[in-house]
């Protein structure tokens, strides 16, 4: 395979010590060969004339003295059409093709190209030869799906280039040569549509980052309304177990207004994956007209897949949402979880033996989660257009105590955080984004006073509430009762909604606008009431109109019945009733 | 012949050190100890220094001890003999009968490629309303119950298996009391069940690092099964104590532990395992369904916390009952919309009335007065407790439907109910309200 040859000199699980003679770049890919299997493999540190690789498969079989094949590339992922709607694991291989290949399981060593060698693409050059390029300028593109894919000057050329020759217009594999150019130094470089790239660099082929501004429409209306998201922001949503985070994440992957949405399914449960490949290619996306597959991709390494491919697996992800980002698209990266990813650092720091920081995890673990949330955000690309990675990561904190290193790191580096709360899930009150807890620094779909006062609101309620317990119904004051109503029907009639009704699931910016205009007033209302048991009931009646108000679509006569019904019993209990 | 070794360089907890050459990562060998011959299996290699976790354990093993290298990978004999037989964590018979030959096949295998699974469609019925009603337990699930000890989380289990259609039953027996295996034992050959069902068993008497092999070897036998077309079982108890074998080989290893103990990788480790349930895009399916004892009754111990992680929901076992809340099936959605109309509303409203009559307890324990609603709440949760919740209950799907209607038809007026009216002129009429106490009459 290559020249540059080591040979095994320890083996402890999947970390491999291997003695070599000839130079080894720190983070090049080796494969360790055993029997007539290859295994791909990462150095992760140099000692001497030892180089430590983590194994991306079981070392099973592998004995001392095996070689070793280094190959002095780091590693990449290739990129060009023909991504979108794919399903890849962590280190970017096909799992429908190798399905086709290996049958029901991940036959260790096989490996596939990620792109299909066979395809053809309508190319259309837009460079013309004498141009002046440089990385990430547009050569030609190809039609992707619903997307204009653009074939760029390779990100890892520096300086100008001069275009040589370009390919006409026509129908060619992702190999073919579209592009000569020319470097300073008078070598022509050929340039396909397919183009490889290290996952652990950030791709900056950009004028200059922006400052996210523009809210992210996800249509979950506590994420629009109280902590929004910005396009091209970054967010967490820390949460125990069974308190939603995966349907919170399956929902935004179907209704975000983004172009791209990437999923990268993180040392998760395979069957949610499952439910996402299944289920999208059957799913209408109602801003194109196609199935929802065409504008996501999977990366799938599931929690029994080898834990160093998992590593690998959010930076195969951003950096595909990277490419897109360059062709002026805005891409939603959706991590489940991150937690997943910083315990397979925590495995492997074990295993390299380093003093550990707290609760076992390496000290490097904050500097490593900052670096990854970085690679998010908003770019003017030099052709004037602009582009987004927004990342939203969930963590899975151990014992649902966010007090553990992992989401304290995330939380220094986000800029909105979705705390989701037991008690909310217990009751069943869904999505549970704690609505106290919870904060965003992104501009919202509504007027952020408005919002402000709302908080209030529920903060109060909840105070009121805390007493209630205390003192009882009997020693609340009605004034304060009506308070906690207040702050309950927000919860119920807005703070809620249910993810599994058709029209319920996706609240528009136009409509959460509205509704929410018209909840404020509600809420502002001075309201008299004769006794407590009186303002339960109606508040019992608003809530339930108010619920299925939430339930037809915005368009029809039933909408405007239900508003009006609304609003005929806010009649009853005013002043002048 | 393989070459035999006979200077073991160090002897710590159950894992030993010998110098060798050519010895594979993962390969098993032969010990000869005073105390008779055990398997083991290497787990690092460092040099020439091989390190080995000993199966029967490290007691008797002698500085000039005998090891002796196999040249394969741990595996196991699988043919359709082995229903109806017991062995022990490392697949040696432990009922007397003889050893199987067969095609052996490795443990520990790769992982199924999510593009080849599907999506979970068929209920298993069990007959037990907490689970069928509230709680659906679903061909390929994999699912933990949660429970301290003392609680008869055994006996569950053993109902569970007995009464799921399933092809075949496997039980992983870790640390179990002798006890518990034999009533295991009894209680499926009673029932006729004993001819389909397979038992490993690691009893707590037996050496550690057999308890670490159990899940493994009963879930590739199950993973055959399941590609010759068949439904399999696999019933797991009690995994803290698989959890806790790890933990002392990880000690043993200097590894750092992460939190009480426990190495870092216990997510990575559990879920290798659970990940093995699986439905097969065209073979059969496995569902798994185990025992987490939570060590003082705390879920946030790194054991039960980190399975509810990885597994689709969880059944808490508390006082002999399976709690409503807490108890989670994620993958319910995917039956209950087809088992009967009234299904998901008798179970979302049976649910609230009874969080209401558990608000009312509070009240009613802080001696808040109690009015005429509080009063039928009261009713309506201790009918709930002795006609739903109580384990021995013991009847189909659509009867306990049947038996939700009637609980509530006798303890309320329709519209206090808030099931849409609908459902109401469907089944609350088909069942009449016999409540002579109080006279009234529900329609």
């Amino acid at each position: 395979m290559s020249d540059n040859v080591g040979s095994i000199v320890g083996i402890n699980g999947n970390l491999i010590t291997v003695r070599f003679d000839k130079p080894v770049t720190q983070g090049e890919v080796g494969y360790a060969r055993v029997g007539d299997v290859t295994l791909k493999s990462e150095v992760i540190r140099i000692r001497g004339a030892n180089a430590e690789l983590q194994v991306f498969e079981d070392t099973t079989g592998l004995k001392i003295g095996d070689p070793v094949d280094f190959t002095g590339n780091l590693l990449t992922v290739e990129l060009g059409p023909g991504l979108l709607a794919q399903v890849y694991d962590g280190l970017q291989n096909p799992l429908r093709e190798l399905a086709e290949q290996c049958g029901f399981f991940l036959q260790r060593g096989t490996y596939l190209k990620a792109l299909d060698r066979t395809k053809k693409w309508d190319y259309t050059p837009k460079a013309r030869p004498g141009d002046e390029v440089e990385a990430g300028d547009t050569l030609g593109t190809v039609p992707e799906g619903i997307f204009e894919h653009r074939v760029m000057v390779p990100f890892a050329l520096t300086g100008k280039h001069a275009v040589v020759e370009v390919a006409a217009s026509g129908s060619y594999t992702v190999d073919h040569v579209v592009a000569k150019l020319r470097n300073a130094q008078g070598d022509v470089i050929e340039v396909s549509m397919v183009q490889p790239w290290p996952v652990k660099v950030p791709i900056q082929a950009y004028a200059e980052r922006l400052r996210p501004v523009d809210p992210l429409v996800t249509k979950v209306r506590i994420v629009d309304t109280f902590f929004p998201v910005a396009r091209g922001g970054v967010y967490c949503i820390p949460g125990p177990f069974g308190a939603g985070k995966t349907v919170l994440q399956q929902v935004t992957s179907r209704h975000a207004d983004v172009d791209i949405v990437v999923i990268a399914a993180c040392g998760e449960r395979a069957g949610e994956v499952v439910e996402t490949l299944r289920e999208f290619p059957e799913l209408i996306d109602p801003r194109t007209g196609k199935s929802l597959m065409e504008r996501t991709l999977i990366i799938c390494n599931t929690s029994s897949m080898p834990v160093a491919a998992r590593e690998a697996s959010v930076y195969t992800a951003v950096t595909i949402c990277e490419y897109y980002r360059q062709m002026g698209l805005n891409v939603l990266l959706l991590a489940d979880s991150t937690s997943r990813w910083a315990q397979a650092l925590r495995e492997m720091s074990g295993r390299l033996e380093e003093i550990p920081g707290e609760e076992a995890f390496p000290a490097y673990l904050e500097s490593v989660i900052a670096a990854f949330y970085e690679r998010g955000g908003l770019v003017r690309l030099r052709d004037g257009s602009e582009g987004s990675v927004t990342i939203g990561g969930t963590v899975s904190p151990a014992g649902g105590n966010f007090d553990e290193p992992v989401t304290q790191a995330t939380l220094k580096v986000v800029g909105a955080f979705h705390g989701l709360n037991r008690e909310r899930s217990d009751a069943r009150r869904y999505p549970a984004i704690h609505p106290l807890d919870s904060w965003s620094k992104y501009p919202g779909v509504v007027d952020g006073a408005q919002v402000a006062e709302a908080r209030e609101i529920l903060r109060r309620g909840n105070e009121v509430d805390q007493m209630m317990k205390v003192v009882g119904e009997e020693g609340t004051s009605i004034e304060d009762f009506v308070l906690y109503l207040k702050s309950e029907f927000l919860d119920a009639a807005y703070l809620q909604q249910n993810s599994f009704h058709d029209v319920d699931a996706a609240s528009s910016a136009e409509r959460q606008h509205y509704v929410f205009a018209k909840i404020q007033k509600i809420l502002t209302h001075r309201m008299f009431f004769p006794d407590k048991d009186t303002a339960r009931r109606w508040f019992l009646q608003l809530t339930s109109v108010t619920k299925d108000w939430n339930l037809v679509e915005m368009e029809s006569d039933e909408f405007k019945q239900l508003e009006e019904r609304i609003f005929s019993l806010l009649a009853e209990v005013s002043e002048h009733a | 012949m393989h070459k035999v070794y006979h200077r073991i360089e160090q002897i710590a907890g159950n894992v030993i050190t010998v110098h060798a050459e050519g010895v594979m990562n993962g390969e098993l060998a032969q010990v000869v100890g005073t105390l008779g011959v055990s398997l083991a299996q290497v787990i690092r290699l460092e040099d020439n220094k091989v390190f080995l976790q000993v199966f029967a354990g490290s007691r008797g093993i002698a500085t000039d001890g005998q090891v002796r290298f196999l040249g394969r990978t741990m595996d196991v004999p699988f043919t359709d003999a082995l229903l109806g037989r017991v062995f022990n964590g490392s697949g040696q018979p432990r009922d007397n009968g003889p050893e199987l030959e067969g095609n052996r096949i490795p443990i520990g295998g790769p992982s199924v490629n999510p593009a080849k699974r599907i999506i979970p469609r068929k209920m298993v019925r069990t007959g037990i309303p907490m689970i069928d009603v509230f709680n659906s337990l679903v061909e390929s699930q994999k699912l933990p119950i949660f429970a301290a000890a003392g609680e008869p989380y055994n006996e569950l289990l053993a109902r569970i298996a007995l009464q799921a259609e399933v092809d075949v039953i496997i039980l992983g027996g870790m640390g179990l009391k002798h006890d518990d295996y034999l009533q295991f034992r009894d209680t499926l050959e009673e029932h006729g069940a004993l001819s389909r069902s397979i038992l490993f068993i690691h009893t707590a008497a037996d050496p550690t690092v057999e308890c670490q092999m159990v899940p493994d070897i009963s879930l590739a036998v199950a993973e055959q099964f399941a590609l010759q077309n068949k439904r399999v079982l696999v019933l797991l108890t009690d995994m803290t104590s698989f959890s806790d074998a790890l933990k002392e080989i990880a000690i043993t290893m200097e590894q750092i532990p992460s939190n009480r103990g426990y190495p870092g990788d216990l997510y990575s480790q559990l879920a290798s395992r659970y990940e093995k349930a699986v439905d097969f895009e065209g073979a059969g399916s496995i569902t798994i369904l185990a025992v987490t004892t939570m060590p003082g009754d705390d879920v946030t111990h790194p054991v039960p916390d980190n399975t509810g992680y990885i597994t689709e929901g969880q059944f808490y076992l508390r006082n002999g009952r399976i709690e409503p809340f807490g108890s989670l099936s994620r993958l319910k959605q995917q039956v209950n919309a087809r088992t009967r109309e009234d299904h998901r509303t008798v179970m979302t409203t049976m649910i609230q009335l009874y969080a209401s009559y558990k608000e009312t307890l509070e009240k009613q324990s802080m001696g808040f007065r109690m009015s005429a609603w509080d009063n039928k709440l009261l009713k309506y949760g201790e009918r709930f407790e002795k006609e739903m919740m109580d384990l021995s209950v013991n009847i189909p799907l659509e009867e306990a439907l049947d038996l939700g209607w009637q609980i509530m038809a006798d303890c309320f007026e329709p519209e206090e109910t808030g099931i849409p009216s609908k459902l109401i002129d469907t089944f609350w009429a088909k069942k009449p309200a016999v409540a002579p106490e109080t006279g009234e009459t529900a329609g």
